[in-house]
This record gives structure tokens, sequence and C-alpha cells, in this order.
């Protein structure tokens, strides 16, 4: 019995084993999937519960129940891969061998990196909302919130959903209005970029949104180390922001494990070729989602785009055909903008995001790149999807795991390559 | 997409000025870039420069300043020293690659 080995039951590697059970053939293939955690997270959704709009109920299921009937799921820690021996070791020291291994792995906050961070103000002034613990413990500081300086920081870059912590400002903006505290709020967005949108066609379609929601941005801002007595940050060429509640995003890392094993890169990413994502070092490791080194955003989107890619290269491998499936970097986020409002973006890594209709040419009904309330029902519709199609491997209506350029308005000469004939 | 005509050169820059083509980039329009920027280039900085170089020409991405500190082995105070202000920032544009921007 040969073995396909999935490292992670997350987003990615919960599609992947529904991809892959339907298309291998179980006399020949076995499929174990490896994950520490029980629970599986709707991780969109962790935006939402600081404000009460979600709780832990819409964000939480038990991973064993996702995963397809044809994968073994074991709940464990994954101690280290020996490429070289085509093995994994579980903490409990047991041996799993594979003849592919998909590693999806995932990034994780590590505020342990930033010096101060988790002093004595990590979850009393200091939160974070990418876990659902720390989207909870924020949801507990607002309710207790009675005015002066909000910071919404991001440490450093790549980070899981880079528009996450925007989205939380435009929500934080709303929220405090609706609780009548907007007038006492000073709300700050401190980025390591240079503004807070850096793409030319976003900021001039976006920029105005931050005057109008009358958030401060502080930019080129790298966060050397948090001082927790008198509540500020401070960056590497000595700026001071001073925080009454500082929402951060964290560094991210991948898992330490890889790091452990000798793959990882500085962020403990794995190296990746960004078309057919297999491992740059071995030839039977493939990776997908955020635990690659892919130069396009860390998002379930682009998981869901490069799963149909990772299972036609993984079925070409097994055959001894060459990889022929190529990933374009395509990824799609809805834009949370509060009052009911979203942004809609869809880029790959050839075109940054641009104006236009999506999924339909003039039609849409959403729309790209614009302000829209449409785009906020197709948001809160998106977690249906994820939980009943995305998860499965299922299509998704008009929208194939290419990037198309139906519907776009682009600029000449912004796109970097030509499109295919 | 505009050009600019630099160390006896043309070469295409976007509205910021970060160059479009790479092709066009050599040590001599490095160095005007850096004049451009207030920075006289010393071998301390052409460590930078060349790493930045190399990484970008294997990932196509702009290394950030972790990198820089772990592969490279260039700490962050000295980072700032040699480029004032946002190191990855002007090292980039110096470089002749793009500036480090996010998804939007």
């Amino acid at each position: 019995m040969k073995q396909l080995l999935i490292l992670g039951a997350g987003t990615a590697g919960t599609m992947m084993a529904h991809h892959l059970s339907r298309q291998l053939d179980s006399a020949d293939w076995q499929i174990k999937v490896v994950d520490e955690e029980p629970e599986h997270y709707y991780q969109p959704g962790f935006l939402f519960v600081p404000f009460g709009l979600y709780s832990t109920g819409d964000v939480v299921r038990p991973k064993r129940r996702l995963l397809p009937a044809g994968a073994e799921f074991i709940q464990a820690k994954i101690e280290r891969i020996e490429p070289e021996a085509n093995r994994v070791f579980l903490s409990d020291n047991t041996e799993l061998p594979y003849d592919v291994l998909i590693v999806a792995t995932g990034t994780r906050l590590a505020p342990e990196e930033v010096e101060g961070m988790t002093g004595p103000d990590w979850r009393r002034r200091i939160h974070e909302f990418y876990t659902l613990e720390g989207a909870r413990a924020l949801a507990a500081a607002l309710q207790q919130w009675t005015g002066g300086r909000l910071v919404v920081q991001v440490t450093e870059m790549p980070i899981k959903c880079p528009v996450a912590p925007l989205e939380f400002a435009f929500l934080a903006d709303w929220w405090l209005q609706t609780r009548r505290l907007r007038d006492r709020t000073e709300l700050v967005y401190v980025t390591p970029l240079s503004g807070a949108f850096t793409k030319p066609l976003a900021a001039s379609a976006l920029g105005h949104l931050l005057q109008q929601k009358r958030i401060q941005v502080v930019t080129d801002f790298a966060t050397a180390q948090v001082d927790p007595a008198q509540h500020r940050l401070i960056s590497w060429d000595g700026r001071e922001v001073a925080y009454d509640l500082l929402v951060t995003v964290p560094p991210n890392m991948g898992a330490a494990m890889l790091g452990a094993s000798g793959l990882g890169d500085e962020f403990n990413y794995l190296p990746t070729d960004k078309h057919t994502l297999q491992a740059k070092q071995f030839p039977n490791i493939f990776a997908i989602g955020d635990a690659t080194d892919l130069p396009t955003s860390k998002a379930g989107s682009v998981a869901h785009f490069q799963a149909p890619v990772l299972t036609a290269n993984v079925l070409s491998f097994i055959r001894g055909q060459p990889l022929q499936a190529r990933f374009d970097g395509h990824a799609n986020c809805f834009v949370e903008s509060g009052y009911g409002k979203a942004v809609l973006l869809d880029f790959n890594y050839d075109l940054e995001p641009v104006p236009g209709w999506f999924p339909i040419p003039w039609i849409g009904p959403l729309q790209l790149l614009a302000e829209s309330r449409l785009n906020h029902w197709g948001k809160l519709a998106f977690k249906w999807i994820y939980w009943h199609l995305l998860l499965q491997g299922r299509p998704i209506p008009f929208v194939p795991h290419a990037m198309s350029l139906a519907g776009k308005k682009v600029p000449a000469g912004l796109l970097k390559l030509k499109p295919a004939a | 997409m505009a050009q600019k005509h630099i160390a006896g050169t043309v070469i295409d820059v976007d509205e910021e000025g970060y160059m479009t083509n790479r092709t066009q980039w050599n040590r001599q329009v490095a160095e005007a870039l850096a004049q451009e920027l207030g920075i006289t280039l010393t071998p301390a900085h052409w460590k930078v420069l060349d790493f930045i170089d190399r990484d970008y020409r294997e990932r196509g991405v702009v290394p950030g300043i972790r990198r820089l500190n772990k592969v490279a082995g260039i700490p962050t105070k000295e980072l700032y020293a040699l480029f004032p202000d946002g190191p990855i920032k002007k090292a980039a544009k110096i470089a002749g690659c793009p500036k480090p921007a996010s998804c939007v």
C-alpha cells in the first residue's frame, strides 16, 4: 500500500484530503492526515468576533468531521520530517513513512519574537484577533473600552490575510461610532510598509477611506520592541507610538517543525516552486496554503485555487509524468470597510487588484476594488460556502482556479505578462 | 510608466522612481540612484545590495529585515545605519527592485 501523507488538517490540508481521496485508487493508496489540534476554525470569521458579530459556534467545527471518509485522521504532534528517509516522526515516536508528502502546516503567531510584546500588557492592553482565544479576549476588552488611543499595528510582513488589520480598523471605526465612543477614540494604524495601501490602483481607489474614517496612519514603522511599562511601541529608528489598547498582528511564522527538520526558510516556510507547488529540495514533497514561501497572499482563497493545481501535479508525479499544472498566484479577498459595506479584490502574481466586475463581466454582481453592500453580503455568504463547498474541494460556480481577466478594467502596461492566447 | 535619464543611460521607472525593468540595472545606475537618496555606496552597502539582487532574481521577492538578518547575516541596526529611514524600501530602490508591498 502506498502512502500519501498530509501534514495539517486546516483549510488547505482538508481540501487536499477531499481532492485526493476522490482521485487516488483506495486499493493502491492510503491517505493519512496528521494534525495536533482537534478543532477546525473558519479563520475569516475571527475578524467579526471582537465586535460581537460572530460567536464561537460560527467559526468552529471538529476537524475529524470535515475530513473525507477515505482519509485517516491522526491527531498528534508532528516532531520532524526526515526527507531523505521519506518518513515523518510524531512526538510519541510513531514513524509514518510516505511516498508523497503534502505540507499544509500553515502559519502561526509568534508574539515572543518581539521584545516586550508578551510582557505584562499581553492579553490586557495588547490583543490580537488571529486566534479564537485572542479574538474573544479582544471582544471582552472592547466591552470595557471607554476611549483613548486604539492602535492597530502590523509588526512584520508577510502576514496571514494582509488586509485583515485594515478591516479591523474600518470595523472598529464603525463599532465605536455605534457605541458613541468614536469621538473619544484616536484610531491609529501602524504599518512597516510605506502606506496602508501600497498598490497604486488600490491607493487611489481606497485611500480616501482612511481620511473619511479619521484613521491616522503611521508608515515605515518597523517595530523593534514594546515597552509595556509606558504602553508604547518603539521602532528600530527610535520612533514611538503610545497605546491604551494595542491590537497587534505579531510576526507570523511557519511550523517550527519545518525549521527543526532543516526544511524551512527564515520564517520556517517551505521553499516551494511558485507554479508547480513542489518543494524546491525534494520532488516527492509538495506544499500548499500558508506553509509555502510563495509570493502571494496567505489566505484561504489561495489554498482553494492552489488545490486543483496541486492535485493535478501530485497525480502527474505519481504517474512519472512532468508537472504541467501551473498556479498563477490567484487570490480573492473580501475587505470589510464598515457600515455594511465591503470591497472585493481579485488578483494574481502578474496583476495587482484592479476595478471591474466579478465574477461575470458587466453583471457582477460583485464589484472589484470598490465599496458596495453586495460585497458585504458576499463576505457573509462566504461562511456557508466555506463550510459546504470550499473545504470539500468543490468548485465555486463561475470562479475557475486561474484568475480570469474577464470583467477587469486593466490599465495599459499594468499586467506583468501577456495573457496566454 | 515613465523614463528617466541616469548614469548615461535610460531606465523605466514607476511613479515613485522604482525601476520596472531590471535588465536596465547595473552598478553605475545603482550608484546614481543612491546619490539621489543622499547615500554614497560603500562595500557595506554593496553587501546588502548584492544579496537583494541575487535573492530577488532567485525568489522574485525583495527580502525583508528578518531575511537580511538571518540569511545575509546583517543586523537590523546596521541596515538602519546604512539606509536610514526605511532600509528595505531604500535598498530595494537602489537595487532596482520594486517597492516592498502588500496585496493592496
